[in-house]
């Protein structure tokens, strides 16, 4: 089975029917097993039990930026290859991106309130993902303001593929202007080395976000495609109705 | 190369005249800066070191409120459609209509910008620097933009869609126009640094402009 034999929606749809269960098990066992590891994990010596925080919001800082990966790699499917699923795939992940950005911001500020203390520093990373939420948000009220999907996705495929090339241009201006505002005055994680106590539950609950993000996808372009096929069947009846 | 000429030489004159409305933009960036002193106060020192901020956002947003124009009205008339299906490649054409309405729209800008910086108690030399900020930053706002503007006019959809997509964009050109000011007024680093990496951001945007613009365009009209 290749990439070209899944523009059968049909076939997608009995395809992800059967992968889409083992997915979410195993998904469930891994979050599960990624909690206990990380309410396990012994305290920091300097942050306490807030630095449990991270095994939360590092996973999510992460994916805000792969979902957005996935979205380029999905444009050029729309754009390149004009593979049907691919507008589908990239109208699935704008929610889902934006809300893993989201919730790295919360779980952040959250972070931010006992150990700089206050909810919101205008440091670089914050700032340079705030505005990649700013990003997930315009896209998807680009997707919302016209109703025909191939247009649409067009559109959409365009502004990510030019959001991919400046948001690194992005991250390194907020750095370069961050430095230049408030020299070092913002405390970092300690240091490269992280202890193998923090490392192995970070990693496992990294892998349990990125298979969270593949069920959630799978099961997003389903409801798309079901969507799409309801929209389909309702304008039928509607031109049958006319006649 | 003379129809891009031509091209040029024909938005400009429709820019300049009656329904145009190219300067409707300086008269935007005049009211701005007008209205921040009521809102931060007349004190003039601080109007003295927040001016190269309130000039660079004031500019940025009126460019923004002119971009709306620039496929639009050839939208309307059926004109674009004539450029799209002309044998001059598309990239080269929306680049020329980029350049023509910065030649309308920003430079206007660029040129009231002297007696706005009077107005926020500016010296010379600052007025300056600013103005020479403008002048290398302004062209990568109308680039940059020209994307949002070509695909709020193929989506038949402009004026806040359009400001929602271009606005986080614009946020390095921001950056280092406002760094680069500052730098030649107060200083410490030198004003070089920002001043060329703010010219590369421009450089940057005339290459993904165009090609972006025009495949929203070739993809996205029917």
């Amino acid at each position: 089975m290749t990439l070209i034999d899944l523009a059968n929606p049909t076939k997608f749809l009995s395809l992800t029917a059967r992968v889409l269960p083992w997915l979410a098990g195993a998904t469930a066992i891994l979050l599960l097993i990624g909690c206990y590891q990380s309410a396990m994990a012994p305290d920091d010596y300097q942050q306490g039990a807030t630095v449990k925080i991270m095994f939360i919001h590092v996973p999510n800082a992460w994916l805000s930026m792969f979902v957005w990966g996935v979205m380029s790699l999905a444009a050029l499917g729309t754009l390149v290859w004009r593979h049907p699923l691919a507008d589908v795939a990239a109208k699935a992940a704008a929610p889902i991106g934006a809300a893993f950005t989201f919730l790295a911001l919360v779980t952040g500020s959250l972070w931010g309130r006992p150990m700089w203390g206050t909810y919101w520093e205008w440091d670089a990373r914050l700032t340079s993902v705030l505005i990649l939420f700013l990003m997930y948000l315009g896209l998807i009220a680009l997707w919302r303001a016209v109703d025909d999907p191939s247009r649409a996705a067009r559109a959409a495929a365009i502004l990510t593929l030019v959001g991919a090339i400046n948001l690194p241009i992005i991250k390194f201006s907020v750095d370069w202007w961050n430095t230049l505002h408030q020299p070092a005055s913002v405390m970092r994680l300690g240091g490269p080395s992280l202890d193998r106590a923090f490392l192995i539950p970070l990693l496992v609950m990294a892998v349990a976000f990125s298979l969270l993000f593949v069920t959630l996808h799978l099961a997003a372009m389903r409801n798309e495609i079901l969507r799409r096929r309801v929209r389909a069947l309702q304008m039928m009846q509607a031109s049958q109705q006319a006649a | 190369m003379t129809a891009l000429a031509a091209l040029i030489r024909r938005d400009i004159r429709i820019a300049l005249r009656v329904g145009g409305g190219a300067l409707i933009g300086v008269l935007f960036f005049l009211t701005v800066t007008v209205l921040m002193p009521f809102a931060v106060g007349p004190d003039l020192a601080l109007l003295t070191r927040l001016g190269p901020a309130i000039l660079w956002l004031g500019a940025l947003l009126a460019s923004l409120l002119t971009l709306d124009r620039l496929f639009t009205a050839d939208h309307e008339d059926g004109s674009l459609d004539l450029i799209v299906m002309s044998r001059m490649p598309l990239e080269l054409a929306c680049a020329a209509k980029a350049l023509a309405h910065w030649l309308a729209a920003g430079l206007p800008l660029i040129i009231a910008t002297p007696a706005l910086g009077l107005l926020l108690n500016l010296d010379a030399a600052s007025t300056s620097a600013v103005a020479l900020t403008l002048l290398a930053g302004t062209p990568a706002l109308t680039f940059t933009g020209m994307i949002g503007a070509a695909l709020a006019v193929t989506l038949h959809r402009g004026g806040l869609l359009l400001a929602v997509l271009v606005l986080p964009l614009s946020v390095p050109v921001l950056i280092f126009g406002v760094a680069a000011s500052q730098a030649a007024i107060t200083g410490p680093l030198s004003f070089g640094t920002p001043f060329s990496i703010l010219c590369a951001l421009s450089l940057v945007s005339f290459v993904i402009g165009p090609f972006a613009a025009a495949a929203s365009l070739r993809h996205g009209l029917d």
